[in-house]
């Protein structure tokens, strides 16, 4: 076995990881704070990488300008499909809402395929690109910019919910619904507030990714990898979050880089399946009691 | 008016027919689809093979999804095993059709409990993930296994074949789909009169309810991914007759999601709601396909433009029905049937 080709990959790999957490991210916070699977995630990412195609490559406007246009873009979207289609579902079965969201992603990926057509694009170059060595292993500068890029913003992420007031109001609606609703937290603009904030880091993880990866309307499925991280960490849990987009990022490109293609969603729901029959609940979630 | 609905047992109750006039009007109804193909042009046959087929898949689906509240990302890939063993029998064998898709809904069944297994530890949406899980595995394997499966090429099948008879084209598929579909939804609707359906629904209604009523969950749960996959692979198997070929694509997630979307549509939980919304999802391309060639000659870009608008449809029908009929069709259907009932008054 090559150590140094391993080595590469598996940087690589984590360094994909760190945007998946990203996503993993978003996807929590509107799990915890109003209990909706959101399937559309992946869409709302592809969404927001075209808004910035649009606005870098079509409108030629500076890079430092369109990207926060284009998550701003798709922030707006995720409020507005919470007021629109997710608040009217409230009280409904878990099944109606996680087929609203699944209707949702349809609607998006035929909206992307009209304005922008089926064609793959490639987004314009915003990363620096100078290559970047970690000792001796080489890293795509984008991946490894992208990663930057991702960390800091999840930092900053994790200090907004430990300090701010909206951080606060939202893991207190997170714990205990009617409990934070009778200390005088306004639960509805809370839930529009998840929305709003998944729909922001998974915009500009939606950005990033394309910036590595391409474009198409097709570029949604990487939800459904989302989707494995989120229930191999647990559904609430930030920390498994980041540590399962870690490490299935670094799973998927391994396998994807030593068996082929095909064996990446395979690798990654295999690892779905053993966790789903051991530890249902995930590495870090919260092991729900149902009572009558 | 129709007065008084007064039942003394609970076999009146249940029963499938509550007057002769609706056994006269299923009457009506099956001789209809008895004349049709005789009337119909080819591509109305066409429509009703692929209705036919949707149909019973979507019935699957409901089985398991609308009346035992157990949410199924992993259709299409039962259906992929149904077709795939028809593929194969067709391909190595001999056997007759019926023995086939025989073959085609037991395999299927297996596969179905197998996938169903996690489903005592988990449910709701850990259930469908859990069944996307199962459908990569089983794309992996359609496309990789390539001494059974033929990989991506995938296999072509001789037509189907009984006694002899060879059926190889729509009008003659026609009566080999319908009929079937006819059966095999008396049977889902009689699995409803059953202490087996009574179960499902209890399962539905609150599975921990339902365990301390004394049913077993697991195996009901299981009873119900068996025989949602045992039609959902009779479905597959007809598809793989109808169209000839099987490849990995002809059974891709869309199609799970198709379904879902049809018995949402439908109407969940109601055996008629899954005929509506099969009947209902599959004709909607079509008639989107009849917009577009009437705007083409006025706007020649119409058909680029079919394929994403069929994604927006699809996806507008879904959150629409959820949104503001959430009963789907079938409750439609009731409600106009008990506007004609209790005519002249208001409903």
């Amino acid at each position: 076995m090559d150590w140094l080709f391993f080595g590469e990959v598996s940087v690589a790999g984590l360094a994909t990881g760190g945007l998946y957490a990203l996503i993993a991210l978003g996807f929590v916070i509107i799990y915890k704070a109003t209990r909706v699977i959101n399937f559309a995630i992946g869409e709302i990412m592809m969404f927001a990488a075209y808004l910035f195609l649009s606005f870098a490559g079509g409108m030629q406007l500076p890079p430092l300008i369109a990207l926060p246009l284009a998550v701003l873009g798709g922030t707006i979207l995720g409020g507005v499909v919470e007021k629109v289609m997710i608040r009217p579902m409230l009280g409904e079965s878990p099944i109606s809402v996680v087929m609203v969201t699944i209707g949702l992603a349809s609607i998006l990926v035929g909206m992307a395929e009209i304005i922008w057509t089926a064609d793959p694009q490639l987004l314009p170059d915003f990363l620096p690109r100078e290559p970047v060595f970690l000792g001796q292993l080489y890293l795509a500068p984008k991946i490894a910019y992208g990663f930057l890029i991702a960390a800091a913003v999840l930092l900053l992420y994790l200090l907004y919910f430990r300090f701010s007031r909206g951080g606060v109001a939202l893991r207190a609606t997170a714990s205990d619904q009617a409990a934070a609703y009778s200390m005088g937290i306004n639960v509805r603009r809370v839930f529009n507030l998840a929305w709003v904030f998944g729909s922001l880091a998974a915009s500009l993880a939606g950005i990033l990714v394309a910036a590595t990866g391409g474009l198409s309307p097709q570029s949604g499925v990487i939800g459904l990898s989302v989707l494995v991280i989120v229930i191999v960490g647990g559904l609430d849990s930030i920390l498994g979050a980041l540590i399962a987009g870690l490490f299935v990022g670094w799973l998927e490109t391994v396998a994807g880089a030593f068996f082929g293609g095909e064996y990446r969603m395979l690798a990654t729901f295999a690892v779905l399946a053993i966790i789903l029959v051991f530890r249902p609940y995930g590495l870090f979630g919260t092991h729900e009691i149902e009572r009558l | 008016m129709r007065i008084g609905d007064a039942k003394q047992t609970y076999v009146a109750d249940e029963a499938l027919w509550t007057s002769s006039t609706q056994q006269i009007w299923f009457g009506l109804l099956l001789l209809a689809l008895l004349v049709f193909p005789f009337i119909a042009n080819s591509y109305l046959l066409y429509l009703a093979c692929l209705v036919g087929i949707a149909v019973i898949s979507a019935t699957g689906l409901n089985i398991l999804t609308g009346f035992t509240g157990l949410i199924s990302l992993g259709q299409a890939g039962f259906m992929g095993v149904g077709g795939y063993t028809v593929a194969w029998l067709s391909l190595h064998t001999a056997v007759p059709f019926p023995l086939a898709l025989l073959a085609a809904g037991l395999l299927t069944a297996a596969v179905g409990v197998i996938v169903g297994l996690p489903s005592l530890r988990v449910k709701g949406l850990y259930l469908a993930i859990a069944t996307l899980a199962a459908s990569v595995f089983l794309h992996f394997i359609f496309s990789e296994w390539t001494s059974v499966t033929g990989g991506m090429a995938g296999l072509s099948l001789r037509p189907a074949q009984l006694l002899g008879f060879s059926f190889h084209n729509d009008f003659r598929m026609y009566f080999m789909i319908m009929p079937l579909a006819v059966i095999m939804l008396l049977a889902a609707r009689n699995v409803f009169r059953t202490r087996v359906g009574r179960a499902f629904i209890a399962i539905r209604d609150r599975d921990i309810s339902a365990e301390v009523l004394g049913i077993p969950l697991l195996k009901y749960k299981l009873l119900s991914f068996g025989l949602s996959s045992f039609y959902a692979g009779v479905a597959g198997g007809l598809f793989a007759y109808f169209f000839r070929v099987v490849t990995p694509e002809s059974f891709p997630l869309a199609m799970s999601i198709f379904y879902l979307a049809a018995i949402i549509v439908g109407g969940m939980g109601s055996i008629l709601g899954g005929v509506l919304g099969a009947v209902f999802m599959t004709l909607v391309p079509e008639g989107l396909k009849l917009l577009t060639a009437a705007v083409t000659p006025f706007y020649p870009q119409a058909p680029v433009f079919m394929s994403p608008l069929l994604g927006v449809v699809f996806g507008v029908l879904i959150v629409g029905f959820l949104l503001f009929e959430p009963n789907g069709l079938a409750e439609i259907w009731r409600r106009i049937r008990r506007f004609f009932h209790l005519w002249p008054f208001r409903t």
